[in-house]
């Protein structure tokens, strides 16, 4: 299945892109995609622990299961105001 | 009400998109200005960057808890985007209320709130080339 990784401020910046395309098998979790984009498993964490999720525009746990077309975003410290 | 945008914003403005209510006794206004320096740093400007479909979608569900919560009738929030200078308006929150102390509180949850749900990152400007996000 296909999903849609949106990606802002620092760690947009750091990855050079607002959006990554990814495709996954059926029952992929969020914390899983985040091995896929940042590859070793330590430094995936370490990032995740930083990181709030959201599912179509919906703020998850990162154990969340991702369906087919599904917009993830992974949403860095906030700061509005 | 609700606007993210990244034309100048101001406190007339947003009051303006209140309507009249003869009921209503206290218009409660908050107006968050960019700050010359921060942590004992200068800062020259700030850039704003927004998840705009989301944060229309948080900022919409803490205006309707916070109507329902403090019986505010109204409540009006412009959030501005894009890079600001030093002294220009980032948020402007205002509540339309029969009394004065439910306004206060609703403004109060509502920037409260925005802090803590609504996906938005500001990275502060320094002298030239120096830049963090916070």
């Amino acid at each position: 299945m296909n999903i849609r990784v949106l990606l802002f401020a620092g760690l947009r910046e750091r990855l050079h892109r607002e959006e990554i395309s990814l495709e996954v098998p059926a029952g992929t979790k969020v914390v899983q995609v985040l091995s896929s984009i940042f590859g070793d498993p330590a430094e995936s964490a370490k990032i995740s622990r930083s990181l709030l999720f959201a599912v179509n525009q919906n703020y998850v746990r990162s154990d969340a299961t991702l369906n087919d077309g599904d917009e993830l975003a992974l949403i860095p410290p906030i700061a509005g105001g | 009400m609700i606007l993210l945008t990244r034309e100048k914003i101001s406190l007339e403005s947003v009051v303006n998109l209140l309507v009249p209510d003869p009921s209503c006794g206290a218009v409660v206004q908050f107006e968050g200005k960019v700050r010359n320096q921060n942590e004992g740093q200068s800062v020259q400007a700030i850039d704003y960057e927004c998840y705009e479909t989301m944060a229309q979608k948080e900022l919409a569900a803490i205006v309707k808890t916070a109507k329902e919560k403090y019986r505010v009738p109204q409540i009006a929030v412009a959030h501005r985007l894009g890079r600001l200078a030093c002294g220009e308006t980032s948020l402007v929150v205002v509540a339309q209320s029969a009394h004065r102390q439910e306004g206060f509180e609703a403004v109060q949850y509502v920037i409260d709130q925005i802090k803590k749900k609504v996906p938005i990152w500001k990275k502060e400007i320094y002298e030239p080339g120096k830049e963090k996000w916070l």
